[in-house]
C-alpha cells in the first residue's frame, strides 16, 4: 500500500486543561461553557486573566522529579501517561524502540530562564549562582524528552516549534512518522507551560494582545465586539496515534481518522494574521482529505480574542466555505483561553467527542457579535444538538505567519 | 556550628531536593548516594545550596569529601566553625 494511503487513528487522549484534567470532565466543561479562567500575579507583571491546570502531579512520577524537571515536563509526563491508558496500552506492547514522541511547543525555556534571572538577581547577578538544571531543562527536547524518561521510551523524541500551530503540527509529525514506517505507535500533542512567563504576557501586553475583563472568566471573548486580546494558558493535550491495522488487531477504542491535514506560511508579517493563506490552507487539507467544504461538520476555530485575527479568520472560512448550511462553527478558547503550543491538540481534542454525542460545544462570551466575525451556523452560548458528526475540522495558527489546519473524521470501516 | 548542626544541615538541604527522602535508616559512613535517591546532579545541588546558604565555594576536586554524612561533617567542619 503506498504510504500516504495508510489510515492513521486517535486511539489515546491525556489530557490537562484549565478546569479539566481527562477529556470527560473537558467534554462536560465545553458542552456547559464553563470558564476556568482566572486571576493570576505573575512576578515583575502583577495581576492578569490566565488558564491554569489543576492535575494530580505525582501520579506519575515524584515530586522530586517534578522539582528537576520543568512545567511542561510535568504536564507531559500526566498527559502521556494518561494517554496510555486511556488507550488501554501497556507500554510494553509496542517495541519500545519503535514508540515516537513528538510535541508541539510554542516556546521553551522561558519559564525556566526568567525564573533563573531572578534568582541570580538575589545574588548580586553572581552567575555562580545561576544553577546546573538550566540547559537540560531549557532544551528544546526538555518536554518530550521528559516523557520518554517517565516511560522508558527508547524510540524517536523531539518537540515541533510552530508558535500556536505547534500542536497540530506535532500530530501531522506523528501521522508522518507512522505513514514512513519509521515508528510504530505515536503518542504526539503539545504541552504549554507560557503563564509562567512574565515576559509573555508583558509583551501581548505591549502589543495591544493581551485580553482583560473586571471579570477574568469574561477575558477571553472571540468574536465579541468588546473582544480585547489573547488569555494565556497553560496545558497539555497528548495522543496516541496508531496504524489502523494495528489498533483494530488489538481492539482499540478509536476517537478518529486523520483525514487531511496542511500546514503553510504567510510568507508576509511577524504578527499579522493573513486569511488568504489561511484558506489555503484549509482548502489544501480538504483536498488531501478528498472532501468539499460542506462535508466538514464543524469547523473548530484558532480565534484567540484579538481584533484583526478573529475578522481574518472569518474572512477565511467564508471564503473558503461560503454558506455552507451544515457546517457548524465554534471556539474553545473562549472557555479555557489560548494554550499555546497544547492549544490545536486541546481544541480538537475537545471536540472528538462530538463524534458519539452529535453535539457542537458553544463560543462562549458573545454578548455582542462583531458583524466581521459573523458566520453562519455560529455555534454561540449554547450547545447544538446536530443530526450527526462525521467530520472536524481544526484550525491552528501562529505568529511569524504559520498556518495548520487538521480534518478528523469518525472511524467507519 | 556544631558536628550535629552541620549533620542538620545537609540532611536539611537533602530534604529540600527530595521531600520524600527517608533518614531512619541512614548510616552516617555510608555513601549517600548508596542509601537515598540522589544521583550526580543532586550533588551539585547540595554544592549549590551550601554557597547559597554560607558563601562556601567548593572546589571540583573536594566533591568526593560530600560523598557520606561522616565526610560532609569532616570536610564543612573548619569551614563553617565561626558560623
Amino acid at each position: 500500500m503506498n504510504s500516504n494511503q495508510q489510515r492513521i487513528v486517535i486511539t489515546g487522549i491525556g489530557l490537562a486543561a484549565p478546569g479539566a484534567d481527562n477529556l470527560k470532565d473537558f467534554r462536560e466543561q465545553l458542552l456547559t461553557g464553563t470558564s476556568a479562567i482566572k486571576e493570576i500575579d505573575l512576578r515583575y507583571f502583577g495581576p492578569a486573566a490566565a488558564g491554569i491546570c489543576t492535575f494530580d502531579e505525582t501520579r506519575y512520577r515524584k515530586k522530586k522529579e517534578n522539582k528537576r524537571g520543568t512545567r511542561a515536563g510535568c504536564l507531559g509526563v500526566y498527559c502521556a501517561h494518561e494517554a496510555m491508558a486511556d488507550a488501554a496500552l501497556d507500554i510494553g506492547y509496542y517495541d519500545r524502540s519503535r514508540i515516537g514522541v513528538y510535541v508541539g511547543l510554542t516556546e521553551h525555556g522561558t519559564v525556566e530562564t526568567e525564573n533563573e534571572i531572578f534568582n541570580i538577581s538575589q545574588y548580586n547577578y553572581d552567575v555562580n549562582y545561576w544553577t546546573h538544571h538550566h540547559n537540560p531543562r531549557t532544551v528544546l527536547n526538555n518536554p518530550p524528552g521528559e516523557i520518554t524518561m517517565s516511560l522508558g521510551i527508547t524510540g524517536p523524541h523531539y518537540a515541533i516549534g510552530a508558535a500556536c500551530a505547534a500542536g497540530n503540527a506535532s500530530l501531522i509529525q506523528g501521522v508522518q512518522m507512522l505513514r514512513l514506517g519509521e515508528v510504530d505507535m505515536a503518542l504526539a500533542g503539545g504541552i504549554s507551560e507560557s503563564t509562567g512567563s512574565f515576559g509573555i504576557f508583558a509583551s501581548f501586553k505591549a502589543q495591544g494582545a493581551l485580553g482583560e475583563a473586571e471579570d477574568p472568566r469574561m477575558a477571553c471573548r472571540p468574536f465579541d465586539m468588546a473582544r480585547n486580546g489573547i488569555v494565556v494558558s497553560e496545558g497539555g493535550a497528548i495522543y496516541v496515534m496508531e496504524r489502523l491495522e494495528k489498533a483494530l488487531e488489538r481492539g482499540a477504542r478509536i476517537y478518529g481518522e486523520i483525514a487531511g491535514y496542511c500546514i503553510n506560511s504567510d510568507a508576509r508579517d511577524f504578527v499579522l494574521p493573513y486569511g488568504k493563506r489561511q484558506a489555503e490552507c484549509m482548502q489544501q487539507a480538504l483536498h488531501r482529505a478528498g472532501l468539499q467544504p460542506a462535508d466538514i461538520d464543524i469547523i473548530n476555530t484558532h480565534a484567540t480574542g484579538t481584533r484583526q485575527g478573529d475578522i481574518e479568520e472569518c474572512k477565511a472560512i467564508r471564503q473558503v466555505f461560503g454558506e455552507a448550511p451544515s457546517t457548524y462553527i465554534n471556539n474553545t478558547k473562549s472557555i479555557i483561553g489560548h494554550a499555546m503550543g497544547a492549544a490545536g491538540v486541546l481544541e480538537l481534542a475537545g471536540n472528538l467527542p462530538s463524534f458519539e454525542d452529535n453535539k457542537v460545544h458553544p463560543t462562549i462570551n458573545i454578548s455582542n457579535l462583531d458583524p466581521e466575525c459573523a458566520l453562519p451556523n455560529m455555534v454561540i452560548n449554547k450547545p447544538v444538538q446536530i443530526p450527526s458528526v462525521s467530520t472536524i475540522l481544526n484550525n491552528s495558527f501562529g505568529m511569524v505567519g504559520v498556518n495548520s489546519v487538521i480534518i478528523v473524521k469518525k472511524y467507519k470501516k | 556550628m556544631t558536628r550535629n548542626n552541620i549533620k542538620d544541615l545537609i540532611l536539611e538541604i537533602i530534604k529540600d531536593i527530595d521531600e520524600d527522602a527517608d533518614f531512619a535508616t541512614l548510616q552516617s559512613e555510608l555513601p549517600l548516594r548508596d542509601q537515598l535517591d540522589l544521583d550526580s546532579m543532586d550533588f551539585l545541588d547540595i554544592v549549590m545550596e551550601l554557597r547559597k546558604r554560607h558563601k562556601l565555594q567548593i572546589p571540583e576536586e573536594d566533591y568526593p569529601q560530600l560523598a557520606s554524612l561522616d565526610s560532609c561533617v569532616n570536610y564543612l567542619e573548619p569551614m563553617l566553625k565561626n558560623v
